[in-house]
C-alpha cells in the first residue's frame, strides 16, 4: 500500500508561526515534499509531506507543537488538461468522499501528484486500484 | 406628583427603622432556628439560641451564610417554608455548575415588587408611564422583579424581555415608553441603535433603571446624553429577592437600601469583622421579612461602602456606594454571573486541559467575553471540520453552563500566560 504519512501541525493565526515552522524544519535538515494550510480567523492547520517525516515530527514536538501523523495517498495524475477533472471523476462515481487535497511540488515524468485525505480509505483503494490509477510510492516521491 | 411609593416606609425615622429591625429580627431567628436546621446548626456550633439575638446590635454573633452554603444546602435546605407555600422559584449562576434556587411565598413576591416599585417610583415614574422592561424573563430576576414593580406603580408595562432590538425600538416609539429597565450595556446598545436609524426625536423617554452589572459614572452620562434621560443604578441579588434590594434616587449618589426588609452590614472579608460606617468591605444581608428563603447574614462578595449621611431626596434609608470589586472569583459579564471555575468543569467534561485564560472586555459599551483553550494532541486533527466541531460545542456547552455566549478561541500550547509558574486565569481589561 503506497500510503504516505502527513504531518499536521496547529498553527495559531500570527505573523510568523509559519516561519517558525520552515526555520525548524531546515535546522533538522528536512525537506518539504508538500505543503497545505487551511486556515479560520484565529487558528490554522499546517499539512506537510516531509522527506523525513519521524525526523520532522521529532524536531516539531520538541519545540511543543501541537501535530498528528495521519495516512494520506498521493495519486499520479496525468499532467495534461483534464488530468485531474477525471481521476475526480472517477472518484465522485465510485462514492469517495475525500476531506481535502493538495498538490505535490513535483511534476516528472507528465505526472501531477495530488495528495488525498479519505475518509474511508479501504473503499477509496478499491475505487482507485479499480481503475488502474497510480499511487505514488514514497520512494518515488523521495521520501524516506 | 407623587415622590415616594411607601413614603412612611421611605423616610420614617432612624429610630422608626431601627425598631423595626430590631422586632423583625428577633422574630426571623427564633423563625429560622425552628425551620431551617441547616442554619440551627450552625448557631449550635457558636453555642448561640435565639434568647443570644435580642436586635441588631447581637447581629454580629450570628455565623455567615455564604454561596457554598447554598450549594450545600440545594436544594430545599435553607427554606423557611414548606414547599405547598411557595409559589415561585427565581435562579441564578451557582460556584461550579450548581445553580442557585431561590424560593418565594406570595408575600415574598409582594415586597420584592415593592421594593421595585420604589425604585421606579424613585426615578419619577408614576401611573401615566410607559414602562419598558427589557431585563430577561424566566429564571433570571431582573425581568419579573421590574415587571412587578411597575405594575404596582400602575404604569402601562412592556414586559420586552431581552433582546430583538428591532421589536424593543418599535414599541418604544409606537408606545411612547418613558420608563427603561435594562443591564446598562443594553441601554448603551440601543441608544447607539437609535442613533444609526436617526429616530431619536421619535423617543418619549424620561429615566431608565439600570442594572445587574458594573457602569462608570462616565457611562451613565453617555447614555443620559445619547438617550436624553436620567440614567439610575439598581442593585440586587437572587438570594436575597432580585433587583430593588436597593435603589437610587434623585441624587444619583449611591443607592439605598430597604432597610424595613434586609440589614446590611459591611465586613471585613478576610476577618468576618463588622466595620465601622464608611469602611470599605465586603457587604451582608440579612433578611427580615422574607418568608421563603430567610437568609441570615448572607455574604454578596460585594466590596461597597454605607453612608448614613442625611440624602436630599428625604429618604432615611441607608446608602450603598456601586460595588467596586469582588471578595471572590465571580464575574459580572453581560449582566450574568460567571465563575472561572464553571468554565473550567466545562473544559474538563468536553475533553480539555484546564489551561484556560478568560478575557472580558468592554467595546463600545459592551462586554465582550472570550476563553482562550490551549491546543493539546488528544484534541487537534488534521481535518479543519473536526477542531470547528469541537469549538462549536465547547460554545454550546459554555452557553447551557453560563447562559451568554463565549468567543472560543484555540490558542498554541504554552501560550497561556503564566505566573510563577500558576497560571492567570481572568484577563479583566473593562474599565468600570
Amino acid at each position: 500500500m503506497a500510503t504516505i504519512q502527513q504531518i499536521s501541525v496547529f498553527m495559531e493565526n500570527r505573523k510568523g508561526s509559519l516561519s517558525e515552522i520552515t526555520q525548524l524544519l531546515a535546522k533538522s535538515g528536512v525537506n518539504l515534499r508538500a505543503l497545505s494550510i487551511a486556515e479560520t480567523a484565529d487558528y490554522g492547520v499546517l499539512r506537510l509531506i516531509a522527506n523525513d517525516a519521524e525526523k520532522a515530527s521529532a524536531a516539531l514536538k520538541e519545540h511543543g507543537f501541537v501535530l498528528s501523523l495521519n495516512p494520506v495517498t498521493v495519486i499520479a495524475v496525468p499532467d495534461e488538461p483534464a488530468g485531474l477533472s477525471e481521476v475526480l471523476g472517477i472518484l465522485a462515481d465510485g462514492g469517495v468522499d475525500i476531506q481535502y487535497m493538495y498538490s505535490l511540488f513535483t511534476h516528472q515524468n507528465g505526472k501531477a501528484y495530488m495528495v488525498f485525505r479519505i475518509s474511508d480509505e479501504e473503499e477509496f483503494i478499491k475505487v482507485v486500484t479499480a481503475h488502474n490509477m497510480t499511487l505514488a510510492t514514497a520512494e518515488e516521491l523521495g521520501l524516506k | 406628583m407623587k415622590r415616594y411609593y411607601q413614603p412612611e416606609i421611605e423616610t420614617a425615622s432612624r429610630q422608626q427603622i431601627l425598631d423595626w429591625q430590631n422586632e423583625r429580627l428577633v422574630k426571623q431567628v427564633q423563625n429560622v432556628w425552628d425551620n431551617v436546621p441547616y442554619y440551627r446548626k450552625k448557631m449550635e456550633e457558636k453555642g448561640l439560641t435565639p434568647a443570644d439575638i435580642t436586635g441588631v446590635a447581637d447581629l454580629h454573633k450570628l455565623p455567615f451564610l455564604t454561596k457554598d452554603d447554598l450549594r450545600e444546602a440545594y436544594p430545599y435546605g435553607l427554606m423557611g417554608k414548606p414547599l405547598k407555600d411557595c409559589v415561585r422559584i427565581q435562579s441564578t449562576s451557582g460556584t461550579t455548575g450548581k445553580r442557585v434556587v431561590a424560593f418565594y411565598t406570595q408575600k415574598d413576591i409582594d415586597l420584592w415588587e415593592d421594593c421595585c416599585a420604589r425604585a421606579i417610583v424613585a426615578v419619577g415614574g408614576n401611573e401615566d408611564d410607559v414602562c419598558q422592561v427589557c431585563y430577561g424573563y424566566g429564571l433570571f430576576t431582573g425581568g419579573p422583579g421590574l415587571n412587578g414593580g411597575s405594575h404596582k406603580v400602575g404604569c402601562l408595562t412592556l414586559p420586552m424581555s431581552s433582546g430583538n432590538t428591532d421589536r424593543q425600538l418599535q414599541f418604544m416609539v409606537d408606545l411612547e415608553a418613558t420608563i427603561i429597565c435594562c443591564t446598562p450595556s443594553y441601554a448603551a446598545y440601543l441608544a447607539e441603535s437609535i442613533r444609526e436609524r436617526g429616530i431619536r426625536d421619535q423617543i418619549k423617554l424620561k429615566a431608565g433603571i439600570f442594572g445587574a452589572e458594573a457602569w462608570s459614572e462616565e457611562m451613565r452620562r453617555d447614555i443620559e446624553k445619547s438617550l436624553g434621560i436620567k440614567a439610575y443604578d439598581i442593585y440586587g441579588l437572587t438570594e436575597i429577592s432580585g433587583p430593588g434590594v436597593a435603589f437610587e434616587c434623585e441624587a444619583q449618589g449611591g443607592m439605598h437600601i430597604n432597610e424595613d426588609h434586609f440589614i446590611a452590614e459591611i465586613i471585613d472579608p478576610d476577618t468576618g469583622e463588622v466595620l465601622p460606617e464608611g469602611s470599605k468591605g465586603e457587604l451582608v444581608f440579612t433578611c427580615i421579612t422574607k418568608e421563603a428563603f430567610p437568609l441570615l447574614r448572607y455574604r454578596t462578595k460585594d466590596i461597597c461602602v454605607l453612608t448614613r449621611e442625611p440624602c436630599p431626596c428625604g429618604r432615611t434609608h441607608v446608602k450603598m456606594s456601586k460595588p467596586m470589586g469582588r471578595s471572590d472569583d465571580m464575574l459580572i459579564i453581560k449582566g450574568v454571573n460567571v465563575f472561572p471555575s464553571q468554565i473550567e468543569q466545562v473544559l474538563m467534561e468536553q475533553g480539555y486541559p484546564a489551561n484556560y485564560q478568560i478575557i472580558v472586555d468592554r467595546v463600545n459599551n459592551a462586554d465582550t467575553f472570550e476563553v482562550q483553550v490551549e491546543m493539546t494532541p488528544e484534541i487537534f486533527s488534521d481535518s479543519l471540520s473536526k477542531i470547528s466541531e469541537m469549538e462549536k460545542s465547547l460554545v454550546a456547552a459554555l452557553h447551557s453552563m453560563l447562559g451568554i455566549y463565549a468567543k472560543v478561541k484555540l490558542v498554541a500550547p504554552k501560550t497561556i500566560a503564566r505566573s510563577e509558574g500558576k497560571a492567570v486565569r481572568v484577563i479583566d481589561k473593562r474599565k468600570i
